[in-house]
């Protein structure tokens, strides 16, 4: 039993473990974060039982630490995840994430008369409320709602 | 207010308003000649709109300034697939401000960062029109004398109704009491209610249009679009429960004045138009001077 849970999510020497993400929005923080593009080893497991989310995705980075406002960015797509700062083996930092004031791109606006959905612009929304997310847009000023984020 | 942008009613302060409306008394009064002699300023209707349009045109004109654009969209570069952005940028180099109409929402807001010159917005599809605002506002404390604790009845489409929202927002400022008049399908949004209890401002939402009227001030009417209702009936009951008629007057305040951002369709009836309470012809023409006193003071002429 043990080895097969030590198969699904492997240890780490340095890097960055991200738990608790909603098994559904992995790809999108997978992409968000652009570990789509980078050369470090990465094991992400998903569909795992947690009593909090249902199913929960986890992703384990070697050798790459996030800026606080780079990780902050998966806030929208995973609310509760928990992040685990390894060095040699050991846990030396746990950091939750937190929605940003504002956000720059990753996110497209609801409202389909809105001139970011006709030009290409980069979108711009100011958080009006974190616990349930609501983004006003910078350019049209109408509410995307936490229903309604859609990640470019 | 020199060199900044017009997108929204929420750019600028409560005392660049009132420095506008006083400017706009002044306009009234007596029309500084040549005011704006060699200045250029291009009119981009990318939607048409007679009525802005010709209002900004006016303005202009009287004060001998050259106005530049096109009407709609159609006979412009736009039909060639230009994007707002180029046309902007191009435009920017031909005119020393920019006013402009366009259908989809945002785009004032994203002209002003692409443009050099300041950027008014004339209407970005169901978004903003702060002249429009402005003009009321005018309306208001020129039929007043004051802007500040007055009863005010916003009747009919609530829900979509871009004039109604920035004039709450606006006069919010001044303390007021507001009505809401409208069917339930068209009720004021809870963003706005929200901010209203935000501000500590009362509010009072009715169907029944002749509920409390002879407590109004200002009565401001708007059109009710069929296109908003899911039923034709539930349209058809409506179109007829919110309209103004002479012998609702009877009782009301005789300082009161209905305003109505105009095009109306039935929603006052035409026995009104008499009436001393009626101001909505005479709204329109204060447009004039409040464009006027807008363009002076970005072009920062005064």
């Amino acid at each position: 039993m043990n080895d097969k849970k030590h198969l699904m999510v492997s240890a780490i020497k340095d890097g960055t473990v991200i738990d608790h993400i909603p098994a559904r929005n992995l790809f999108k923080v997978i992409s968000i974060l652009g570990l789509n593009k980078i050369e470090n080893q990465i094991t992400f497991g998903t569909n795992l039982e947690s009593k909090k989310l249902g199913k929960k995705a986890i992703i384990k980075i070697a050798n790459l630490f996030f800026p606080e406002e780079d990780i902050n960015k998966i806030a929208l797509v995973a609310p509760d995840a928990k992040l685990n700062i390894i060095r040699d083996y050991a846990v030396v930092e746990k950091k939750v994430v937190q929605v940003p004031d504002e956000i720059v791109g990753i996110v497209k606006c609801f409202n389909p008369q809105c001139i970011t959905n006709h030009e290409k612009i980069t979108t711009r929304f100011t958080v009006i409320q974190k616990k349930e997310v609501a983004l006003k847009c910078h350019y049209c000023e109408k509410i995307t709602d936490q229903e309604h984020i859609e990640i470019l | 207010m020199k060199n900044r942008s017009l997108v929204s009613i929420t750019d600028f302060t409560k005392e660049d308003y009132l420095k506008i409306l006083d400017k706009a008394a002044e306009f009234e009064h007596q029309q500084p000649s040549d005011l704006l002699r060699g200045f250029v300023i291009a009119t981009l209707f990318f939607e048409p709109s007679t009525r802005t349009r010709l209002s900004f045109e006016s303005a202009i004109q009287r004060l001998g300034g050259k106005v530049i654009g096109f009407s709609d969209s159609n006979s412009s570069s736009v039909v060639k697939g230009e994007t707002l952005r180029d046309t902007i940028r191009i435009v920017s180099n031909y005119s020393d401000l920019i006013v402009m109409r366009h259908p989809l929402e945002g785009s004032a807001r994203f002209a002003s960062e692409i443009a050099t010159v300041p950027v008014i917005n004339a209407g970005d599809g169901a978004n903003q029109h702060p002249t429009q605002t402005l003009l009321d506002m005018y309306s208001i404390r020129k039929t007043q004398g004051k802007l500040e604790n007055l009863n005010i009845f916003l009747v009919g489409d609530l829900k979509y109704g871009r004039t109604v929202h920035s004039l709450l927002m606006a006069m919010s400022a001044f303390n007021p009491k507001f009505w809401f008049v409208s069917p339930d399908e068209l009720k004021m949004p809870s963003e706005y209610k929200l901010f209203l209890h935000s501000k500590g401002i009362e509010y009072f939402e009715q169907k029944d249009f002749a509920e409390n009227i002879d407590l109004a001030d200002i009565i401001y009417m708007t059109r009710v679009q069929k296109e908003r209702f899911s039923d034709p009936m539930e349209y058809e009951k409506t179109k007829n429960a919110l309209v103004l008629k002479k012998n609702m007057l009877a009782n009301t305040r005789p300082g009161m004045k209905i305003l109505h951002p105009l095009p109306r369709v039935n929603e006052i009836s035409i026995d009104v138009d008499d009436s001393e309470k009626a101001y909505y012809f005479t709204q329109a023409l204060n447009g004039v001077y409040i464009r006027q006193a807008i363009i002076c003071s970005i072009l920062g002429l005064i």
